[in-house]
C-alpha cells in the first residue's frame, strides 16, 4: 500500500508536472476546490493523519486552529529542513514527486485561508531545490499556483526559502525566526505558531512527509486513510533505515508493521549481529535485541521506552563501541545546539567532554550518576526539543548496556578496541 | 570590491523581498556563492539595505554553518560525521581526505582550491558514507573512491 | 483579571501578567539570572523555572503567562535541583578567579550560587579555551570568558540605547558577545554609556579602573590634585557603605576625599552652573539671531558620541557647550592655577562621575583648552567608593565637611543636572530671568521632572511660547532626533541625557540601579536643591566673580576658547 510514494515507485515517472497530472496529479486539489473548507477539514480530520515530523500533532486541529484564527493574512510553511541523522525521506520526497507537495500545500492554502506559502528547504539540499523551482513554475505556468488559480477566486503563492546548515532550524519555531531573517533559535512556547507564526500571524506549519499524504486523503477520503495501519496509527509512515543493515533506503509501509519485518524484509537484514536500534534518530532512546516485535506505531515505539520521530530507524550491530556511539551522539548535539538556553549550551558541551574523558580512561564512576542526572535536568528545562532530547540517547545507552560503560570507566578498557584508551 | 562582484544581484534579491528582513538569509547565499566568502563591505552593506545594527548581520551570518566568514577552497568537501555515515566508515574517509589534501577539517589548502568541513547529516544516509563536493552528491564512498574523486578534482582547473 | 495558585495561595492578576510577575505580587521572588526589569524577556537562563500542574516539563516563570486556574509551584525538589545543576553547568564554565573579580562583591552568578547552596562544582573544569578580553575602549573593558550568555548587555544597548554594538556571534557553545567582525568596542558605534555595566551580572563588563592612577597622583608630592565630583555621585555612594538608596551624603564624601589625600576638594556643580550661564546665553542667541534650533543640550558625552555616529548631519543642532566636567577642567588649570599659584603642568585634576563615558570624554583630543590635558583622571563612583574602602574609612560615622572654596561653590540649579530634566530646568530658571528681567515666580519646573521616557512643556518667554522637550535614554533621545532630522521638530530647546534617569542613572553608578533607586536618588537631589540657599546658577557669587575677574561675559572669546567645543562625525557603516 503506498500513499507517499505512490507515483516515484512507478517505472518511468519522472516528477514533472506532465508525469504528475498524467497520474492524476492536482485532481485533489480541483475536488478540494469545489468543497467547503470544514468539509475538506472533516476528512482529514477522519484520516487522523499525524504529523510525520516528529511530534506527531493531528494535523487536522492544527489547520482547523489556523482556519478559525480571524487574523490576516495567514501562511502555510513546509518543513523541508530535514535534518535529524538518520532521516531522508523528504529528500527523497521532493526530488522525485515536487508537485505531490505543491499541491497539499494549496489545498492547505485553500482550506485554512492563506495566500502565500514558503518551503523553508535544507540548504545542502541543492538538487531538491532547483527540482522544486522547476515544479513551482510548472505550477504557476499551469495556474495551480498564481491569482484566482482555474477561474476561481483563490489564489495562492508558493515561496522557496533556503536554510543554511543548522540543525536546530527544523524545529518549527526556530524555522520561524529563520525565515524571517534571523538567527534559528525557538521561541517560547505558547503561543503555538498555528495561532502566532510567521511574523506572528497564524501559520499552519507541517513536514514534507504530512503534506505529501494530503492528496490522496481528499481524493479517496479520510475513511479510506484510516482503515490502513493500525487504529493507534493511520496511514503508512516512511522509515528511513540506515546503519549497519543490508538495504539502507526509505520504505513506505502501513504502520503496523513490527521492527524486525522492517530490518529483515525491507532491509534484508542486519550487516553483522544485531546489537541495538535508534527507532527515532538520535534524539531517541536506544532498543535492543529484546524489543524487536514491536510495532512501529507512534504509541507503541512511545511505550517501549522510545519515540519514533521522523521515522530514521538506525541499526547498529555489535562490532561497535556502545560509548563510542554515544560520544559521537554527544558531539552532533553540541555542534547543533543553538546556544541561547544555559541548560543545553553548557549541558551539552559537558556531556561531550564527560565522553571524551571516558573514552580516554580518564571516566569516573560519579559520571553515570550525574550524567542521568543532566538528563532529567536537561528535558525539564531546555527551551526547545533539541535539549529536552539530547540526552536520551546517552540516558538509556548507560541504562542498557551498564556493563560496558563500567567497563570503559573502571577497567578504562574497551574490549572493541574502539576508544583511544 | 567584493561588493561589486555580487551587489547587483544582491540589490535584484532584496527588491524581490521589498527590503525587508526576510531577504537577508536569500543575500547572505547569494553573496557566500558568488564571491566565495561574506566580507565586511557586504555585511555592511546589507545592514544598510536592511537598516539593522552591522552586528546583528554578521551576528546572523555567524550562526549558520553555511556561511562563510573566511575564504574557502574553491571546492567545498562537506563530509558527513553523523552517526549513519559513521557507522558506514565516514572516520576512515574523513582521515582519507586529510591524507589526501594534507590540511585538518576546517582548513582550506595553501591552493585555495580545496576546504574539508566535518558536517552533521546530510540526508544522504542511504548512501553512507557520504559527501558534497560543492553541489555534487558523493555516496557509497570507500577510500579508494574518495582518492578517485579528489583527483578528479585536482584535474580541474 | 486572571485567578491562578502559587505555592497554595490564591492570587488575582492581571492577565498577560507572567508568573514570575505574580509571584513577585506575593513576595516571592523566584531565583534568575537573564530577566531584567527593564529588558524584553528572553528566557534563556532557565534559572527562573517552575512547576505547572499538567506540563510535563519545568516552565520558565518570567516568559510564561499566567491562565486562569495555573497551578504553580515555584520551589520543589525537583526545581531546586534543576536550577542547582544550571548553575553548576555555568560555573564549570567559567574562570574561577573570584578573588580578583571586580564583582566579586556584586556578582549575581556569584550570589545566585551561594542562595541555591552550590557547594561543590560536580563538573570537571575542562575549559581548555581562553578569549582575548576587548580593551580596546578607554571606558570599558569586556572579559568574554566570564559572559553567561544572558543577553542582558546586548538587549540594554539595541532596547534602551538603540545602539546595537553587541550581539551573539557564532552558534552553541562556542557564541561570544562581540562587537562587528571583533573590532572591538572602541571601533565600533558603542557610546560608551556603560549601560551594560550595569545590566551585566557578572564580571564580564566592568570599567577601565583608573583607581591606581588616582592614588599614583594623590601620593606624587610635585602634584596639586584637586577633586570634583558630579552632582549625582552624592545621592548614590552611600549605597556603597550599605546605606539606603538615595541617601544624600554630600558632606561625609567630601570629608572622605579630604582624607584620602586630595589637596582641594571641588564641585563638578561649579562646572554645572556654568554650563547654565554659557548654555542659556547661547539659547537666547540663537533665538534672537534666528541661529540653528532646536538646541539640544551637550553635557553627556554618551549622548554626544551616540549623535556622532547615528546622526552626523545633525551635529549643528548641538550647543557648543562643553559638559560641566570639561567646563571644570580647564577653570581649574587656568583660573584657580594662577590664582592658586600652581602651574597647570602641576595640577591634576580628578573626576568622581556617576558615568564611564566621561573617562572617554576627557580623553577626546580636544580637551585641552587649559594647554595640558584639561581633566586627567576619570574615576567613576564606583571606583571612588573602593577608594574610601580601601583607606578603611568608616564612611557611614564620618562628619560632615564643606567644599573647597571657590571653585566648590555651587546653585541648586548645578544640583538637579544629575536627573533627567534637571538641565532644562536650571537653564530655565536662568535663561527666563536674563530675557524677562523678572524674578521667577515659581522656581520649581515640575513638568520637566521624572522619569517618563519624553516629556516636554511650553514656557512662556516675554511672549515667546519656548517649547522644549526632555529625553533621557539613547532609545528616546532616537525619537526626538528623528523629528529634528527631518525638521519637523515642534522645539526651541531639548535636553538629552544618555542614561535612563540622567546621569543618577549612569552606568558609573552603584549596582544595583533599577527604576526604584534612580527615583530615590532623584528624590534626594531635588532635595538638595531645595536645601540650598543659591537655586540658580547666575546668581553663584563665585560664577559671578569668576566672569567679573577671569571670563569677560558669557560666550566671550575667552569662554569660547575654554568652554565651548566641536564635534566629531563619525560612521556607523
Ligand atoms: C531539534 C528539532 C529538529 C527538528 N527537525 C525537524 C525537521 O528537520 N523536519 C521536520 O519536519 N520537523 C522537524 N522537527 C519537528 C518540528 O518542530 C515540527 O514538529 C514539525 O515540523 C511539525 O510538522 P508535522 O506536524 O507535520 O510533523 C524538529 C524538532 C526539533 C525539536
Ligand atoms: S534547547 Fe538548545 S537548541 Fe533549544 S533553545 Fe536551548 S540551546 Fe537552543
Ligand atoms: S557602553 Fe552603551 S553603547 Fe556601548 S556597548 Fe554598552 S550599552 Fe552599548
Ligand atoms: S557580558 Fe554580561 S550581560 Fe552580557 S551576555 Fe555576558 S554575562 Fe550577560
Ligand atoms: S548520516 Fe551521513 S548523510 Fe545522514
Ligand atoms: S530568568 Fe527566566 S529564563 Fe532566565
Amino acid at each position: 500500500m503506498k500513499v507517499v510514494l505512490k507515483n516515484i515507485e512507478k517505472r518511468g515517472y519522472k516528477g514533472n508536472i506532465d508525469s504528475y497530472l498524467k497520474e492524476g496529479g492536482y485532481n485533489a486539489f480541483k475536488k478540494a476546490l469545489k468543497m467547503k473548507p470544514d468539509q475538506i477539514l472533516f476528512e482529514i480530520k477522519k484520516s487522523k493523519l499525524v504529523g510525520r515530523g516528529g511530534a506527531a500533532f493531528p494535523t487536522e486541529l492544527k489547520w482547523e486552529f489556523a482556519k478559525k484564527c480571524k487574523e490576516y493574512p495567514k501562511y502555510v510553511v513546509c518543513n523541508a529542513d530535514e535534518g535529524e541523522p538518520g532521516t531522508f525521506k523528504d529528500r527523497i520526497i521532493l526530488e522525485n514527486d515536487p508537485h505531490l507537495v505543491l499541491e497539499a500545500m494549496i489545498i492547505c492554502g485553500f482550506t485554512v485561508g492563506a495566500e502565500e506559502g514558503f518551503i523553508y528547504i535544507r540548504g545542502e539540499y541543492f538538487k531538491a531545490y532547483e527540482i522544486l523551482k522547476r515544479a513551482i513554475e510548472e505550477a504557476e505556468r499551469n495556474n495551480f499556483l498564481g491569482k484566482n488559480i482555474l477561474g476561481s477566486n483563490f489564489s495562492f503563492k508558493i515561496t522557496l526559502f533556503r536554510g543554511a546548515g543548522s540543525y536546530v532550524c527544523g524545529e518549527e519555531t526556530a524555522l520561524l525566526d529563520s525565515l524571517e531573517g534571523k538567527k534559528g533559535q525557538s521561541r517560547v512556547k505558547p503561543p503555538f505558531p498555528t495561532f502566532v507564526g510567521f511574523k506572528n500571524k497564524p501559520t499552519v506549519l507541517n513536514n514534507v512527509e504530512t503534506f505529501a499524504n494530503i492528496p490522496e486523503i481528499i481524493l479517496k477520503g479520510g475513511d479510506w486513510f484510516s482503515q490502513i495501519g493500525s487504529p493507534l496509527s493511520c496511514g503508512t509512515k516512511l522509515y528511513c533505515l540506515s546503519g549497519d543493515v543490508n538495504r539502507p533506503g526509505v520504505y513506505e509501509l502501513p504502520a503496523n508493521i513490527t521492527l524486525k519485518e522492517l530490518i529483515e524484509k525491507c532491509g534484508q537484514g542486519v550487516r553483522g549481529k544485531l546489537k541495538a536500534i535508534l527507532p527515532g534518530g538520535v534524539s531517541s532512546n536506544l532498543l535492543t535485541d529484546k524489543e524487536l516485535n514491536i510495532t512501529l506505531d507512534y504509541p507503541s515505539v512511545q511505550k517501549a521506552g522510545s519515540m519514533l520521530g521522523s521515522g530514521a530507524v538506525i541499526i547498529i550491530n555489535d562490532s561497535r563501541c556502545i560509548v563510542d556511539l554515544a560520544k559521537r551522539c554527544a558531539e552532533f548535539f553540541d555542534y547543533e545546539s543553538c546556544g541561547k538556553c544555559a541548560p543545553c549550551r553548557e549541558g551539552t558541551k559537558r556531556t561531550r567532554e564527560i565522553f571524551a574523558n571516558i573514552t580516554q580512561g580518564q571516566g569516573n564512576l560519579s559520571d553515570i550518576l550525574l550524567l542521568k542526572e543532566l538528563q532529567e535536568v536537561m528535558y525539564d528545562t531546555s527551551r526547545c526539543g533539541l535539549g529536552q532530547a539530547a540526552l536520551n540517547a546517552v540516558r538509556s545507552i548507560i541504562e542498557k548496556f551498564p556493563g560496558e560503560f563500567k567497563e570503559h570507566i573502571s577497567k578504562k578498557k574497551c574490549k572493541l578496541k574502539i576508544c583511544p584508551m | 570590491m567584493s561588493l561589486a562582484k555580487c551587489e547587483r544581484e544582491l540589490k535584484m534579491v532584496l527588491k524581490e523581498c521589498g527590503n525587508k528582513n526576510e531577504a537577508l538569509l536569500p543575500c547572505l547565499h547569494v553573496a557566500c556563492e558568488k564571491c566565495g566568502y561574506l566580507t565586511e563591505e557586504i555585511i555592511t552593506f546589507l545592514a544598510k539595505e536592511l537598516n539593522l545594527p552591522p552586528v546583528e548581520v554578521y551576528s546572523v551570518a555567524t550562526f549558520y554553518s553555511m556561511f562563510n566568514l573566511q575564504r574557502q577552497g574553491k571546492y567545498v568537501i562537506r563530509i558527513c560525521v553523523s552517526l549513519p555515515c559513521y557507522l558506514r566508515g565516514s572516520k576512515k574517509i574523513l582521515e582519507t581526505l586529510k591524507d589526501e589534501l594534507n590540511i585538518e577539517t576546517g582548513q582550506t589548502t595553501k591552493d585555495k582550491k580545496f576546504t574539508i568541513e566535518a558536517v552533521s547529516c546530510l540526508g544522504l544516509c542511504d548512501k553512507a558514507p557520504a559527501m558534497m563536493v560543492n553541489k555534487e552528491v558523493y555516496g557509497n564512498l570507500t577510500p579508494k573512491k574518495v582518492k578517485k574523486v579528489i583527483l578528479q578534482y585536482k584535474a580541474k582547473r | 483579571m486572571i485567578n491562578l495558585t502559587i505555592d497554595g495561595q490564591k492570587v488575582r492578576v492581571p492577565k498577560e501578567t507572567t508568573i514570575f510577575e505574580a509571584a513577585k505580587k506575593m513576595n516571592i521572588d523566584i531565583p534568575h539570572l537573564c530577566y531584567h526589569e527593564d529588558l524584553s524577556i528572553y528566557g534563556a537562563c532557565r534559572i527562573c523555572v517552575v512547576e505547572i500542574d499538567r506540563r510535563p516539563r519545568l516552565e520558565p516563570s518570567c516568559a510564561t503567562v499566567v491562565e486562569e486556574g495555573m497551578v504553580v509551584r515555584t520551589n520543589t525538589a525537583r526545581i531546586r535541583r534543576a536550577r542547582k545543576m544550571i548553575v553548576e553547568l555555568l560555573l564549570a564554565n567559567h574562570p574561577e578567579d573570584c578573588f580578583t573579580c571586580e564583582r566579586s562583591q556584586t556578582c549575581e552568578l556569584g550570589k545566585l550560587a551561594y542562595d541555591l547552596g552550590v557547594r561543590e562544582l560536580r563538573f570537571k573544569k575542562a575549559r581548555k579555551y581562553h578569549y582575548e578580553p576587548d580593551t580596546t575602549s578607554p571606558a570599558i573593558i569586556r572579559d568574554p570568558n566570564k559572559c553567561i550568555q544572558c543577553s542582558r548587555c546586548i538587549r540594554v544597548c539595541s532596547e534602551i540605547q538603540s545602539v546595537g554594538a553587541i550581539e551573539f556571534v557564532n552558534r552553541g557553545g562556542r557564541t561570544q558577545v562581540l562587537t562587528f567582525f571583533n573590532k572591538g568596542l572602541n571601533n565600533v558605534e558603542c557610546t560608551t554609556c556603560g549601560q551594560c555595566i550595569l545590566a551585566c551580572p557578572t564580571g564580564a563588563l566592568r570599567e577601565r579602573t583608573v583607581v591606581d592612577e588616582a592614588w599614583e597622583v594623590i601620593s606624587n608630592p610635585k602634584k596639586f590634585v584637586v577633586v570634583q565630583t558630579a552632582p549625582a555621585v552624592r545621592a548614590a555612594i552611600g549605597e556603597e557603605f550599605g546605606m539606603p538608596p538615595g541617601s544624600l551624603v554630600t558632606s561625609k564624601m567630601v570629608t572622605a576625599l579630604r582624607r584620602l589625600g586630595f589637596d582641594r576638594v571641588f564641585d563638578t556643580q561649579f562646572g554645572a552652573d556654568l554650563t547654565i550661564m554659557e548654555e542659556a546665553h547661547e539659547l537666547i542667541e540663537r533665538i534672537k539671531n534666528k541661529g540653528t534650533l532646536p538646541m539640544v543640550t551637550s553635557c553627556s558625552p554618551g549622548w554626544i558620541k551616540y549623535i556622532e555616529h547615528f546622526f552626523p548631519e545633525c551635529l549643528e543642532y548641538l550647543s557648543t557647550c562643553k559638559s560641566p566636567q570639561q567646563m571644570f577642567g580647564p577653570i581649574a588649570k587656568t583660573y584657580y592655577a594662577q590664582k592658586a599659584g600652581i602651574k597647570p603642568q602641576d595640577m591634576c585634576v580628578v573626576s568622581i562621575m556617576p558615568c564611564v563615558a566621561k573617562k572617554f570624554e576627557a580623553q577626546r583630543p580636544e580637551m585641552k583648552a587649559s594647554g595640558v590635558q584639561d581633566v586627567d583622571v576619570v574615576l567613576t563612583t564606583r571606583e571612588a567608593a573602593r577608594m574610601i574602602k580601601e583607606a578603611g574609612i568608616d564612611f557611614v560615622n564620618l562628619p560632615n565637611e564643606d567644599f573647597d572654596k571657590p571653585l566648590g561653590i555651587s546653585s541648586g540649579a548645578g544640583v538637579i543636572f544629575g536627573a533627567t530634566g534637571g538641565v532644562m530646568e536650571a537653564a530655565l530658571r536662568t535663561a527666563y530671568e536674563i530675557v524677562t528681567g523678572r524674578t521667577l515666580p515659581r522656581i520649581e519646573f515640575e513638568e520637566v521632572r521624572g522619569m517618563q521616557g519624553i516629556k516636554n512643556a511650553e514656557i512662556n518667554l516675554n511672549g515667546l511660547s519656548l517649547k522644549v522637550a526632555i529625553a533621557h535614554g539613547l532609545s528616546n533621545a532616537k525619537v526626538l532626533l528623528e523629528e529634528v532630522q527631518k525638521g519637523k521638530s515642534p522645539y526651541h530647546f531639548i535636553e538629552i541625557m544618555a542614561c535612563p534617569g540622567g546621569c543618577l542613572g549612569g552606568g558609573g553608578q552603584p549596582m544595583p540601579t533599577n527604576l526604584e533607586i534612580r527615583k530615590a536618588r532623584a528624590k534626594s537631589l531635588y532635595q538638595e536643591d531645595k536645601n540650598k540657599p543659591i537655586r540658580k546658577s547666575h546668581q553663584n557669587p563665585a560664577i559671578i566673580t569668576l566672569y567679573k575677574e577671569f571670563l569677560g561675559k558669557p560666550l566671550s572669546e575667552k569662554a569660547h576658547k575654554l568652554l565651548h567645543t566641536s564635534y566629531t562625525k563619525r560612521n556607523r557603516y
